[in-house]
């Protein structure tokens, strides 16, 4: 090498694996910028409007009329616009929040598109996102708590199929709360069982995780057929009820979005918050997360492995236990059998999805629930898009994030990994 | 048969202690332990799991649970003939007539191949949970086959499982390939891939290529008399796919012990560093598992739609078979004679399950708990050595199989 060639020189040459997935990102973008100005914009008719309802039956009305075709225009262009911006690779750091606005517009432009010449509420379907968002943010939450820990959750199904049908027995018998304290109970009982399974026994955690799945399903619909299904009265527990934050909850659409929930909503928020700061600025939370990454070195600085372990992995039930309970305490009132259909497994996406991370686990959970409500609410608008697309969605999301094509994310280096005390 | 497989195996598995985690997975195979040792504990995990089943149909027997605080001695014996009118009709409806034994084999061919499928990953490193994908995949190509021909059947049928196995292998092969170019851990791509099989499935049952005439359900026309697979004896309902099942097992068995792929699969399953030093392409070992698993998985497909009423695809037809396969590769030690008796054991279990729930309304659900409890107790021995105070000199059963989500 030239004594001349500086490293600058070097490294202006040669593109970093960011810097190239930066370009790839651009490229799709501008074509995504193409798609929404070739099917959104120039494929309806231009005197059609978009009628969005921003405001619930019972409040001041309020509603967005927009031309469906200009939306649509003025999107592509802001779309293209993000792609070139990304292209020139100026800011590296900030191609995925770039990526976020754009994917972020175009679901504006195909909500547009399907509502052209149609009114559509589009306050209903947020808060419809929110409430949906809640089950797979928490279970994501649930399964984050142990895997920071290294040790892999995939009964966050089960833990919350269980903990959904004690709600409801307990709830039924002595009254919601006492649903509520069941259900989480029933969650940190599992995830005992699984600590026990996978610390004690050294069971494989995902045989460990299946087998509480199965054990659940088998479990809860025995019961649901043996015991609910001739006492029904032990399959009615009511609901948790509404309430409206005061002054937050009447601000236009975000107020309906955000401040008008039952008590879980609120919970799930107040969660992520207090766990984002407790990993990240407590004592507890580095031990946990050295526990996580290099559990000799911490076993050597005097941390009890083991018993970190079983208790974030018991806190993850209590998680999972809170999630179940809204499932059969708040969303529905009653126990089905399977009622979770993979609800779990959507969290255990989003905690990928959302890297590791309590706000990550909350963006993706609202992400999830965005294309739940959606595969719901599309039905209605009548596009011809099938439903069955957007229930794949989560999953194929979740296959491209962890094959890397939308950045690396990285789990806790020890996870899965058995910890053999000397 | 086991002389064979502990003659072939004993290179691998006497070696020093392994350092990688991943190598741990061989003892979920069950290689190198003898046959006692290899028989004893799922004996006892069977047996732990039918009597903790009892207790479980003993408590949620709500007649009975008012009358032992005034009458304990009738309340034991009216829940003692619960369980044994229970068990007995499990019993009946897996091996008491010519029927139920046919049954049983009926419930457990599409287990057996779905069990091959693990059972093969779990051997070379790789954990295979989206069998119920696979299965759905290559359910879904039989069944266009099935309905869009009519051939003989001596080439119809075969053509159509050589389909499902093409579009299995395809599908496993995604989360194989996902592995060996990105690392992608085959436990998450597997079950995401799970769920988009599915909609896949309640998609295309919906358009007009599948759907039924005249139907507006999700429910496929009938396939032609010429590709169902004939049964047996009678009104029977056990097929010749039990036969394709027994092939397979024998398939599976030269693959893994007699072939240079097979031991080039084990051996990365051992140790895939070891694997890549002595010269083998790792990256295609991955995507060459997957895709013999997800094709053992479509054959399994295949029994779902060629081999019952009503001849049709519907949604969701594989049903937990994919899951059972897990529990079922598991209690046979990954080899394929042990999922051979592991698939009839499960059948058994399925097929008296039903008639548990007729004669004895015990919901056939129990069944899936006693599973669980049967994979807890074999992939944890130690459990089971605990329970029944059995003294084993140490040995470490610690099964490892995933190294974390990232790859």
């Amino acid at each position: 090498m030239a004594v001349t060639t500086s490293p600058e020189i070097v490294e202006k040459v040669r593109a970093t694996p960011e810097e190239r997935r930066a370009t790839a990102i651009g490229i799709v973008l501008v074509a995504i910028a193409a798609f929404v100005l070739w099917v959104f914009a120039l494929g309806v008719d231009s005197s059609f409007v978009s009628t969005f309802n921003l405001s619930l039956p019972g409040d001041p009305d309020l509603t967005w009329v927009v031309s469906s075709q200009v939306l649509s225009f003025v999107v592509a262009a802001t779309i293209a616009f993000i792609g070139g911006w990304v292209l020139r690779r100026t800011h590296v750091k900030w191609t995925n929040l770039g990526l976020a606005i754009a994917l972020s517009l175009f679901a504006l432009a195909f909500l547009t598109w399907a509502a052209a010449d149609k009114s559509f509420s589009l306050v209903g379907m947020l808060r419809s996102t929110v409430i949906l968002s809640v089950p797979v943010t928490l279970g994501a939450l649930s399964g984050l708590m142990c895997e920071r820990v290294a040790i892999i959750n995939i009964a966050i199904e089960g833990q919350l199929l269980t903990a959904a049908f004690v709600g409801t027995v307990a709830g039924s018998a002595w009254g919601i709360w006492a649903g509520l304290i069941g259900a989480m109970l029933t969650g940190a009982i599992l995830g005992f069982v699984l600590a026990v399974l996978s610390i004690r026994y050294r069971i494989d955690q995902i045989i460990a995780g299946v087998v509480i799945n199965i054990f659940a399903l088998g479990l809860t619909s025995f019961l649901a057929r043996r015991i609910l299904s001739v006492t029904p009265e032990l399959n009615s527990p009511g609901r948790f009820s509404t309430h409206k934050v005061p002054l937050l909850g009447d601000i236009p659409v975000l107020g309906s979005m955000f401040f008008n929930h039952n008590m879980f909503v609120y919970g799930t928020y107040i969660l992520v918050i207090v766990l984002h700061f407790g990993l990240f600025y407590t004592r507890w939370g580095l031990r946990s997360r050295a526990v996580g990454e290099h559990p000799k070195a911490a076993d050597t600085v005097g941390i009890d492995v083991y018993r970190t372990r079983y208790r974030n992995v018991m806190y993850g039930g209590l998680i999972a236990g809170f999630g179940g309970a809204f499932l059969t305490l708040a969303q529905v009132s009653r126990f089905e059998e399977n009622l979770t259909a993979g609800v779990g497994y959507i969290g255990l996406a989003a905690m990928i999805f959302g890297r590791w991370m309590p706000f990550g686990a909350l963006g993706a959970g609202l992400v999830f629930g965005f294309a739940l409500t959606l595969q719901q609410k599309l039905g209605i608008l009548g596009t011809p898009i099938p439903s069955e697309f957007l229930s794949m969605t989560p999953y194929l999301v979740t296959i491209i994030v962890v094959a890397g094509v939308v950045g690396r994310s990285r789990p806790p280096a020890a996870d899965g990994q058995p910890y053999i005390k000397d | 048969m086991s002389d064979d497989e502990s003659a072939q195996t004993e290179p691998l598995s006497t070696e020093d202690p392994p350092t990688d985690s991943r190598s741990s997975m061989d003892r979920i195979a069950g290689v190198g332990s003898s046959v006692r040792q290899a028989l004893l504990v799922p004996a006892l995990a069977v047996l732990t799991a039918l009597i903790v089943g009892a207790i479980i149909i003993a408590v949620t027997d709500l007649d009975t649970l008012p009358l032992w605080g005034t009458d304990p001695g009738a309340a034991f014996s009216q829940t003692m003939s619960g369980i044994g009118k229970a068990y007995k009709a499990l019993f009946v409806g897996s091996l008491g007539s010519s029927r139920a034994i046919s049954e049983t084999l009926f419930a457990a061919t599409p287990l057996i191949l779905a069990g091959l499928a693990v059972a093969v990953g779990f051997q070379a490193g790789l954990f295979n949970i989206g069998v119920n994908g696979q299965m759905h995949i290559g359910g879904m190509v039989a069944l266009w086959v099935g309905f869009s021909f009519t051939l003989p059947a001596i080439i119809h049928i075969p053509l159509a499982i050589a389909a499902a196995i093409m579009g299995g292998a395809i599908w496993g092969g995604i989360s194989g390939l996902l592995k060996a170019r990105t690392g992608a851990h085959e436990v998450i791509t597997t079950i995401m891939l799970n769920f988009v099989a599915l909609f896949m499935v309640d998609y295309l049952l919906k358009t007009s290529v599948f759907q039924a005439t005249g139907r507006n359900d999700p429910i496929s026309e009938k396939v032609n008399a010429t590709a169902q697979f004939p049964t047996l004896v009678g009104d029977y309902r056990l097929h010749i796919g039990f036969f394709f099942s027994l092939a397979a097992v024998a398939f599976v068995w030269w693959l893994m012990y007699r072939s240079t792929i097979g031991f080039e699969f084990r051996a990365v399953g051992y140790n895939p560093h070891g694997g890549r030093y002595a010269g083998m392409s790792v990256a295609w070992i991955y995507l060459g598992v997957m895709a013999v698993s997800g094709g053992l998985a479509g054959i399994a497909g295949t029994n779902q739609i060629l081999g019952l009423e009503p001849y049709r695809g519907i949604s969701n037809f594989a049903g937990t078979v994919g899951f059972d396969a897990i529990a079922l590769a598991l209690l046979g030690r990954s080899h394929p004679v042990g999922v051979l008796f592991a698939g009839i054991l499960f059948g058994a279990l399925r097929a008296g399950g039903r008639e548990m729930q007729g004669a004895a309304g015990v919901p056939i659900d129990l069944v899936l708990v006693l599973q669980a409890l049967i994979i807890v107790m074999i992939a944890a021995p130690r459990l089971v050595r605990a329970i029944y105070r059995i003294k084993t000199p140490d040995q470490d059963m610690s099964t490892t199989v995933s190294t974390g989500w990232g790859g």
